[in-house]
């Protein structure tokens, strides 16, 4: 007779996956604030919008997808892009600059993409990419590839007509799209009750598709409402929507002073954080202890410093690489 | 060879792209039931039914942002939006995605989807239905802009537009669909992008146009040579990026003198780039300072004697060549 652990209340996840998760969750939060400091150091130039606290949303939701899912995903798309499976040395290196980043340096932060990965980019218009994400959805369909696609963006999009565009037309059009969104409860600076007449979810309903509001910070939560999702879009009954309430720690950019919201707001928050409660839960029912923790965090530790050496030692596109994928010709291939 | 109008030969070009190539699929705004607005897609639906025909809602940013999805999943999507001047709404989609995510991928993604639009005023549809684009959308690197003048080059050039793997901006000025002519049947007649044509010979002077502006053009030379006995060259340039500037500098050193006919604004147009490249490659062969006979910079008034008053007319460009021979 073998041990068996109880895993946290209502969930089915093993010891393995739940660990998984708190490794991922662990090196997204470290992965940025390496990146915060590299900012400041002037390694890292351009917008840099820091994914601390929202960890539980990339992990949870990317963990539900298979590997011919697409994802598109919004600015702030460091933790999407990791989640997703991305070489997190070609993604600080895509920081950088460089030549070897997984856009060749030509993106920076707000625009990763890995197309191997099925990561067809982070969009920095926003709900710009919405309307993508309806017509991969197309393609989808009009090929019978049976993929889905998983669309993140922020509470800031739902003012934007493309939201709403988007939305009708995956409905009418019936596409396997999963709308994600990451309600931080600030677009910039401003908050989220005086953005919006009413609720995210009640938008999508509206629109006659299914529409859940889940707890951001609790990332089984996060991935049993993807699973729903995902299951829903690619059995052919068309988008689904979800609402993770979240919060971010960091301000909106490395430039925010934050002069929109107290101290004591983001310490309330940070009481919900995810990393810390799937620790005390997998501590609790006997899944983890402080020596594999300790090994998690060395490991994150080595992977985000071989990343910045990486980064580092990586050369510059070359100047005569300018006019490189302008148009796409035939001899491209 | 067929005698047909410009919005047949369009016709003629899609169904046999379509017929071609089963990943091109058509959406747009009463591109279905309605036969489209300039009855460009009529009997389309009919004949490659609702999976490849899509009437959408009045949704411009959305449906050319679920095109680039589309073409980002592998169909080449040509997405028709009725006309120019609604094409503002999209512009973010067009300008910031597709004209850009090859680029910002390092080649790994790539947009190839048609974007359709008429163009043009001179109909008395008031300013907000009247916009001539298309050195907007040249503007931008990455997009590539055809603007076809003729029935035979509608068609060439549109199934040159589905055999590339960019997005290409397809701007048929709305004068120009009724305008008969002699169109190839043949399935593989394409006109390659950036190949300027030469319409009429001449040595005096090279008259510069595209699109809608291309007939004030060759109506002027036509005059010139009745009653002046001055013979121009007119030179239709059919895309504006790739721009084949080659033909018109070839056509400028012969002539030396050059007038850029254009049915856009003159402030800020692409006429101001076309002026600027010839005195850049050609400024020793100039006999005049090249002219510029463009749209007044006002918005198109609805009534008619005012709107003709704003935009270029055949006498503008027959005076615009006289001044160039006065001492």
């Amino acid at each position: 007779m073998t041990t068996e652990t109880t895993s946290p209340a209502g969930t089915s996840l093993g010891a393995e996956q739940l660990g998984k998760f708190l490794y991922e969750m662990m090196l997204i939060r470290h992965f940025e604030e390496k990146c915060g400091e590299l900012y400041t150091k002037g390694k890292i130039r351009g917008f840099l919008h820091l994914y601390t606290g929202q960890e539980a949303c990339a992990v949870g939701s990317m963990a539900a997808l298979e590997e011919r899912d697409k994802v598109v995903t919004h600015y702030r798309d460091h933790g999407h892009a990791l989640a997703r499976g991305l070489d997190p040395n070609r993604v600080m290196a895509e920081l950088f600059g460089k030549a070897t980043g997984v856009s060749g340096g030509r993106g920076g932060s707000m625009h990763l993409y890995d197309v191997s990965k099925g990561f067809l980019g982070g969009y920095a218009i926003v709900a710009a990419h919405l309307p993508l994400a309806v017509g991969l959805g197309m393609a989808s369909n009009m090929k019978s590839e049976g993929y889905v696609t998983l669309c993140v963006f922020g509470d800031g999009s739902v003012g934007e007509g493309e939201f709403h565009e988007a939305l009708n037309l995956s409905v009418l059009w019936n596409t396997p799209t999963i709308f994600f969104c990451e309600n931080n409860l600030y677009g910039m600076g401003v908050p989220f009750h005086a953005s919006l007449s009413t609720e995210i979810p009640k938008l999508a309903a509206a629109y006659n598709m299914p529409a859940v509001s889940v707890d951001g910070m609790d990332v089984i939560a996060v991935h049993e409402a993807t699973n729903k999702a995902v299951d829903h879009a690619r059995s052919g009954k068309g988008p689904y929507f979800i609402e993770a309430m979240t919060y971010r720690y960091r301000g909106h950019s490395m430039s925010d002073p934050e002069l929109y919201r107290l101290k004591d707001e983001v310490e309330e928050h940070r009481q919900r954080d995810a990393i810390e409660r799937l620790k005390t839960q997998m501590m609790e029912a006997g899944q983890l202890d402080e020596a594999r923790y300790q090994e998690f965090a060395e490991r994150v530790d080595q992977v985000v410093d071989e990343s910045v050496e990486f980064a580092e030692r990586s050369p510059q596109p070359g100047i005569e690489t300018l006019y490189d994928h302008l148009y796409k010709e035939p001899s491209d291939g | 060879m067929a005698e047909m109008r410009m919005r047949d030969a369009l016709r003629e070009a899609l169904r046999e792209e379509m017929l071609r190539d089963e990943t091109i699929f058509l959406m747009g705004e009463d591109i279905g039931l309605y036969g489209g607005s300039y009855a460009v897609t009529k009997g389309l639906l009919e004949e490659f039914g609702e999976a490849r025909v899509i009437d959408t809602p009045i949704a411009e940013s959305g449906i050319v942002g679920a095109g680039i999805g589309a073409a980002m999943g592998g169909l080449h999507p040509m997405v028709e939006l009725m006309t120019i001047n609604f094409s503002f709404l999209a512009l973010d989609q067009i300008v910031n995605s597709a004209a850009k995510l090859h680029h910002m991928s390092n080649g790994q993604i790539h947009v190839p989807m048609v974007i359709r639009m008429a163009s043009g005023g001179g109909s008395q549809l008031a300013a907000t239905h009247s916009h001539s684009l298309e050195g907007m959308y040249a503007h931008f690197p990455g997009l590539k802009v055809v603007c076809p003048s003729n029935a035979a080059d509608a068609k060439g050039l549109l199934k040159r537009a589905f055999r590339d793997q960019n997005t290409v901006i397809f701007i048929e000025h709305t004068a120009n669909y009724a305008i008969k002519g002699e169109v190839p049947d043949d399935p593989d007649f394409l006109i390659e992008f950036g190949v300027a044509n030469i319409l009429r010979e001449g040595t005096d002077v090279t008259i510069v146009g595209y699109g809608g502006s291309v007939h004030q053009a060759t109506r002027a030379a036509a005059l010139l040579e009745e009653q002046e006995e001055i013979s121009a060259e007119v030179i239709d340039l059919r895309t504006l990026q790739p721009l084949d500037m080659d033909t018109v500098i070839a056509s400028v050193k012969k002539t030396n003198r050059c007038v850029i006919v254009e049915d856009a604004w003159r402030f800020g147009g692409f006429g101001g780039e076309l002026a600027s490249q010839v005195m850049e490659r050609a400024f020793d062969w100039l006999d005049a300072p090249v002219a510029r006979v463009a749209c007044k910079d006002v918005p198109l008034p609805y009534n008619r004697n005012l709107e003709f008053a704003a935009l270029p007319s055949e006498e503008d460009v027959v005076d615009a060549v006289l001044g160039m021979f006065k001492e």
